[in-house]
Order: structure tokens, then C-alpha cells, then sequence
């Protein structure tokens, strides 16, 4: 018989996503959230204890043998199944983490809890990108090319202009078309390639060198900029390695002051639950949104098969950015 | 029968006997007892012996959690049978009995010399005729493990136990420490526990919170009384009045475990470290009472972190600990990060950091997001002389929503939005 917990415990099971803060490794917000679920949990109403019959003498006064024995029947509780005997009845909950994000990172963490890891492995089994927004300063490198490292270099940034930073942006989307095409493994010359690309579906087979597929500057104001970039495969370092290899193509030098995912695969920022909303009861909340969500958008691309699928391979089908000014 | 010895038959006959047990603990007694009963069919499960017994305690070499039955009267307690053998003391009985519980063993306690005579006829067959009474004082074997690693096995059977239950300690959480389950099962309630609990219930402790101290001490069931007298007399001499002696003990159940010396020396260190006068250290010791059973190096070390880091003066450094004691036993680093960050990113002087101390026991990410709220939203003034001056203590107490709505001006759905930018 399932108690008020085990079916609590049922509709937590699912994927869902929270907003990593900066500065926290991302250890501490799985165990946050799995305090918080098992709080949830164990405050959960608890089975009344069964009751068993046990025969008890009536007590005899004085030392003289009793010439016969009377018992009386009485239904007593069973305290060894109390809640204070055996423990709350939840003590460990599974909770997966989706893609990685590093200490100093902020952005979208997709978790999930109990049964949702196969569904999470499924989905990174798949092609899935994701989206960052990376904060760039000119003029500085450091050597692990963030705005806390030790620095190695200074130099002067004066002489870089907004089209000359969409250049270098350019040559680097090139470049990396150029891998997404070689790690397909798929011969170029056939007709097979041909309607892969038409139809979006051309990208990196299994585990290969992070790409972006998608690149561009949102915002310009020297020293500071800020980059919008799609990839597949990639780390946070090697992210803001690009960062620093931007400054040097331009003859200058940069570092990246953050790194922030705003999507991960289908998981946004608006379906991102920030510290406040932690409980058990925001979570459940937070998967039943995102499953009726997933099925409309089943039903959507079943009635209209001939549209391109999610992993976009080119510049023009990138996604508008989720500005939150 | 050989009367030097005694038979254990371990057929599942349970023999309680609290009241006389509990006067005749000694089990050279018991064993004399038992020789002159002679022929009487004595059944026992092993038990063990309440707390006298410290040295069977370090002779025990298996956890043997076994405790005698307290209901129960038969007319076995008609000749004040004591069947309590401490089996730790036979060695070779103990093996014996374990392997062949059906077999009749003699107990070498009293005769170490006497060889094991396992021929020495079954008295009791099972198709023996006995009389009506002897049929229902029949108990059924009880189904207790010998050893066990969990309390539940043992909690319906022991008075102790179901007592402690419904007393609200938390025996699960008690059981994974080393020895105190088998210390729990060994107390006798009537003995032990009660009179403490009566002396809890006499310097004013609230009966709901007996439940609580016993799960976060539960050795004061196992200390001297005449100690607690003295421990709490000793804290009532040093002029904290009773109400506030039990609120203490009650939330750090360990004073009463500390000898008064040690309280002594403690009350001493914080009155001299501070230089604060005798009420305030009371007032310090009365909000945090675990001050007194920790260690003091953490505090030292902040202290001097205060001190020499975070650059406070000697009576800010006062004002901080008498109105926020928790800072005491901070955490060194979070300590510097708060301070770090409240210095020199809120730009928030020394003194008006005194004068708030309450921004120093907050989370650090706290303070983090709504400063950078106020800051987008350009609000961030801390400084007293200037309009539209925000309170740090204000900044850190409030919950979410009052924030949003009385501070920044603005709805908590836009301070959600706003932490997903950081």
C-alpha cells in the first residue's frame, strides 16, 4: 500500500531545472535540493501504527501462587514500526545532474530525481545544444582566463571597433563549421550529406571537440562586451579560452568576467527555479509544467513533420536571445 | 539433581521478575538462589545486568542486547527465583548455548571445574503431563535476537524502551552511536530514567522537551544525581535564575555532563577574553548556552580573526558578541567573506558594521543578490546621513517578499528574474 510519501515520491521522479548561483560548486546545490526533497517528503502525514493483541496478566498482589491464571486480552500499538524506531521512511533520494557547470558559473542545471536519469541520459545521448552568454574585458589576460586568475598581460584595447569584433567572430564561426562538417561522418560529396544539411540534421557524431555552432556579439562597449554563443561538447573553460583567443586575434587581449547558461537542450531560463523556490512543492510544480509542455510540443512537430529540428546548424536559424532587462 | 550446579534450559520459559530483580542485581545471589531452588525448571534468555555492572560491559564481547521481561507474573515468582545468569562470565556455556538452544546447559559460573555433562537427561519431555496452570504459564520462545544492530527488535519488549518512545526520543538517530543502544536497553526505567526525569521536571524543564534532550544526550541518564545537583546549584550560585537554568539545559543538554569546574573555568574564559562585566557574560551564556560545552579554540581563532583581520576595535568587537553570540562560533572564512564584501564592495564602514552585527550571521549569497538588486535598481545607499537610507539590519532580517515590496520597491517577480541575470 503506498503511503502519502511513496506517492509524493512518484510525482517528484522528473526531470526539471534550477538556477545555478555563481560561486557555489554545483555538489552543494544537488545536496540542497535533495535536503529539501526529503524534507518535503518526511513531512508527509505518517501511517497510523499497527496494532497487534498481546495477552497481559492482571497483576497479582502478594507473594502466593496464583491458583489460576487470568490474562487479559489488549490491542497495543507496535512502537518498532514508530517513525522515531525506524527512521523517516525516506533517507537517500537519486538526484542526477545534467551537464556540469564549474564554481564560477552561473546558468541553467538540469537535475533529476529517481526514475528522470534515464530520461536524462536519453536526452545527452541525443545532439542537445546549449546556450551561454559570456562577459568579456578587454584589455587583461589572465592565465586561467577568467577575471580571477593572476595576470599575465596588458595591453591597450583602443583600437578595437565593433566590426572588427564581428570579423573575428565570423572567421571563428567559419572555422567551426568547418569541424561540425568533418565530425559528421559523413561523406561530403554525397547526395545523402546534401539532404542532411537542407534538413538541419548535420552535426558531430557522438563525443568529439567542443563546437559552437552559433555565434555572435549582443553588446559592445569597450573594454566590456558580451558574447551569445550555441555549442555542443563544450566546457566552460574551453569557453572562456575563446574569450581570450578573440583578444589575441584582435591584437589585444581579453577575459572572461562569466560565464551563464541560459539553456540547456528544452530547459530555458523561465523554467529555471531560483534558491527561494527550492521546496518539494515547486519542484513537483516545475516537472508537471515541463511534461505537459513536452507533450504539446510532441503533438506540434507530429502535425508538422517537415519542419526543422531542433539542433540548428546554421547562423540564420539561431535562437532570439532571452534578454531579462 | 547435582545442586552445584544450575540448568539452563533454553526452551523460551521467560521468567520476569522486576521488583525482586531490581533489589538483587548481585548474580552471586542470583546463583545462590538458583542452587537452592534445586529442581526448578529455570529458563533464561541471556540477560543483562543493569548499570552496576561496568566491568561486564568490557568484558562483553558480543553486543548481546538482551534485556529480562517486566510483565508477567507467574508462580515462578512465588520462590524469587533469580534466573539473571550473566553468561559473559561462562565462556564455554555461552558457545554452548547458542549452538543447541533446546539442550539443557549447565551454567559453570558457580563451578568452573565441573565438566559438561550434555546426557544429563532432558527433565522435560515434551509429552510430560503437566498441570493447567503450568500449561498457561507457557510462554512462547520469544524472537528476540541475541545481537542485533537496530533498537526495533528490542523496543516492544523493554519497558525502557517503549517508555523512551513515547517520550519522543528519537531512538533511531540515538542507535547509530557507538554503545549508547546497548547502554539504553541495559537502564532500568523505574531506577534509572525516572528519577532523572523527575529532576529535570524539578528545575523546570518543560516535559515536551525530555524527548529532545535524551536524543541529544542521552548520557544524563547514566549520570551521578548528586553531580546534577551540583551542577545546577552551582549555576544558580553564579545568579542565573532558575527559569533560565532550565531553558539552558534544556537547549545544551550537555552542561549537565561538564563537571562544575569546567563550567567554571569557561564562564571564566568568556568573562575575561571579552572583558565584559558578570551580567553580560550572563546574558551572552543565557541566549547561547552551547558556548559552555564546545570547544573554545574556534572562538579564540575568531576573536582574533576580529581582532587583527577584520580590524574592529576593542568595544565594537564587545557590542558585536553581546548582541549577535552566534558570531562566536562562526565559520572563520565566512566570517571574512561576509566582512570583505560588506567593506569594501557595499562600502560599508567599520562602525556602521558594529552597529549592525546582525549582517555578519546572514547568508553570504543573501547579501550578495539584493545588494546587486539595489544596485541595478539604484538604491544602494547604507549611509545614515544621506536620503533614502537602507538599514543593513533591515537588508539581511527581512524575509523575500517584504524586501521586495518595502525596500526595493518592487515585485518579487522581478527580483526572481533579476537573480537569474547574475
Amino acid at each position: 500500500m503506498a503511503t502519502p510519501a511513496i506517492r509524493m515520491f512518484r510525482k517528484i521522479e522528473g526531470l526539471f531545472c534550477v538556477y545555478k548561483p555563481a560561486g557555489v560548486h554545483w555538489k552543494l546545490v544537488r545536496g540542497s535540493i535533495e535536503t529539501s526533497l526529503l524534507k518535503g517528503l518526511n513531512a508527509t502525514p505518517s501511517q497510523p501504527l499497527p496494532t497487534e493483541v498481546r495477552f497481559l496478566a492482571l497483576p497479582v498482589s502478594g507473594a502466593e501462587a496464583p491458583k489460576g491464571l487470568t490474562l487479559s486480552a489488549a490491542s497495543m500499538p507496535v512502537l518498532s514500526k514508530h517513525p522515531l524506531v525506524t527512521g523517516p521512511e525516506f533517507q537517500n533520494i537519486k538526484v542526477g545532474v545534467g551537464h556540469r557547470l564549474d564554481a564560477s558559473s552561473s546558468g541553467v542545471l538540469v537535475l533529476a530525481v529517481g526514475n528522470g536519469s534515464k530520461a536524462l541520459n536519453n536526452l545527452y545521448n541525443t545532439r542537445v545544444t546549449r546556450d551561454y552568454t559570456l562577459e568579456g574585458e578587454f584589455g587583461t589576460a589572465t592565465d586561467d582566463f577568467s577575471h580571477t586568475g593572476r595576470i599575465v598581460e596588458r595591453s591597450t584595447y583602443g583600437h578595437i571597433t565593433k566590426d572588427k569584433l564581428e570579423r573575428v567572430l565570423a572567421m571563428l564561426q567559419g572555422a567551426n563549421q568547418k569541424s561540425l562538417l568533418l565530425y559528421s561522418n559523413v561523406d561530403m560529396r554525397s547526395q545523402e550529406a546534401y539532404e542532411m544539411a537542407v534538413q538541419g540534421l548535420l552535426g558531430p557524431d557522438g563525443k568529439s571537440l567542443p563546437i559552437l555552432t552559433g555565434l555572435r556579439c549582443i553588446h559592445f562597449e569597450p573594454p566590456n562586451f558580451t558574447l551569445e554563443v550555441q555549442c555542443i561538447n563544450e566546457t566552460q573553460k574551453y569557453l572562456r579560452k575563446v574569450v581570450h583567443e578573440i583578444g589575441l586575434e584582435l591584437r589585444s587581449t581579453a577575459l572572461c568576467r562569466g560565464v551563464r547558461r541560459t539553456r540547456d537542450g528544452p530547459f530555458t531560463l523561465q523554467d529555471a527555479l531560483t534558491r527561494d523556490h527550492w521546496a518539494a512543492s515547486d519542484v513537483i510544480q516545475a516537472i508537471g509544467k515541463k511534461r505537459s509542455s513536452k507533450k504539446k510540443s510532441k503533438t506540434q512537430t507530429k502535425d508538422s513533420p517537415l519542419q526543422p529540428s531542433e539542433e540548428s546548424t546554421t547562423v540564420n536559424q539561431m535562437k532570439p536571445v532571452r534578454e531579462q532587462q | 539433581m547435582a545442586s552445584s550446579c544450575t540448568q539452563l534450559c533454553l526452551q523460551g520459559r521467560n521468567l520476569l521478575r522486576s521488583k525482586a530483580v531490581a533489589r538483587t542485581w548481585q548474580y552471586n545471589t542470583q546463583v545462590r538462589h538458583c542452587i537452592t531452588r534445586g529442581s526448578s525448571k529455570i529458563l533464561n534468555d541471556c540477560t543483562i545486568n543493569n548499570g552496576n555492572h561496568t566491568t561486564t560491559q568490557t568484558r562483553q564481547r558480543w553486543k548481546q542486547q538482551m534485556f529480562c521481561y517486566s510483565d508477567l507474573a507467574t508462580k515462578h515468582l512465588a520462590t524469587e527465583a533469580l534466573e539473571n545468569k550473566n553468561v559473559e562470565e561462562t565462556s564455554t556455556a555461552d558457545v554452548v548455548a547458542y549452538k543447541s538452544p533446546l539442550l539443557p546447559i549447565r551454567d559453570a559460573v558457580s563451578v568452573p571445574n565441573m565438566p559438561l555433562d550434555l546426557d544429563a537427561a532432558a527433565e522435560v519431555s515434551a509429552l510430560e503431563l503437566i498441570s493447567e496452570e503450568e500449561a498457561v504459564s507457557i510462554t512462547v520462545p520469544s524472537d528476540i535476537p541475541p545481537a542485533s544492530i537496530s533498537l526495533k527488535d528490542y523496543v516492544d519488549k523493554s519497558e525502557t524502551l517503549s517508555k523512551l518512545v513515547q517520550l519522543g526520543v528519537d531512538l533511531w538517530k540515538l542507535e547509530q552511536r557507538p554503545n549508547v543502544g546497548s547502554m539504553l536497553l541495559k537502564l532500568d526505567f523505574n531506577t534509572d530514567v525516572a528519577p532523572r526525569l523527575l529532576f529535570l521536571k524539578d528545575i523546570g524543564v518543560d516535559e515536551s522537551r525530555f524527548g529532545h534532550i535524551i536524543t541529544q544526550n542521552p548520557f544524563v541518564l547514566t549520570e551521578n544525581l548528586e553531580n546534577l545537583h551540583s551542577r545546577v546549584n552551582f549555576l544558580k550560585s553564579q545568579k542565573f535564575s532558575s527559569e533560565i537554568v532550565a531553558s539552558m539545559v534544556s537547549r545544551a543538554p550537555y552542561i549537565l555532563n561538564f563537571t562544575v569546574k569546567r563550567l567554571d573555568n569557561r564562564m571564566g574564559f568568556y568573562q575575561q577574553t571579552l572583558k565584559l562585566s558578570a551580567s553580560n557574560t550572563r546574558h551572552i551564556l543565557a541566549r547561547l548556552p552551547r558556548l559552555l560545552c564546545g570547544s573554545l579554540e574556534p572562538v579564540k581563532e575568531n576573536l582574533k580573526v576580529c581582532e587583527m583581520e577584520l580590524g574592529f576595535k576593542e568595544n565594537e568587537i564587545q557590542h558585536i558578541f553581546i548582541t549577535v553570540p552566534k558570531v562566536l562560533t562562526a565559520n572563520k572564512r565566512k566570517l571574512t567573506q561576509i566582512f570583505d564584501f560588506v567593506h569594501n564592495t557595499m562600502k560599508v564602514p567599520h562602525d556602521l558594521i558594529a552597529k549592525f552585527p546582525q549582517v555578519l550571521n546572514c547568508r553570504f549569497m543573501r547579501i550578495r543578490e539584493r545588494h546587486q538588486f539595489l544596485e541595478y535598481l539604484g538604491k544602494a545607499q547604507y549611509n545614515p546621513d544621506l536620503p533614502n537610507y537602507i538599514s543593513l539590519e533591515r537588508l539581511v532580517i527581512m524575509p523575500n517578499d517584504i524586501f521586495c515590496t518595502e525596500l526595493a520597491l518592487a515585485k518579487s517577480a522581478d527580483f526572481s528574474l533579476f537573480q537569474k541575470t547574475l
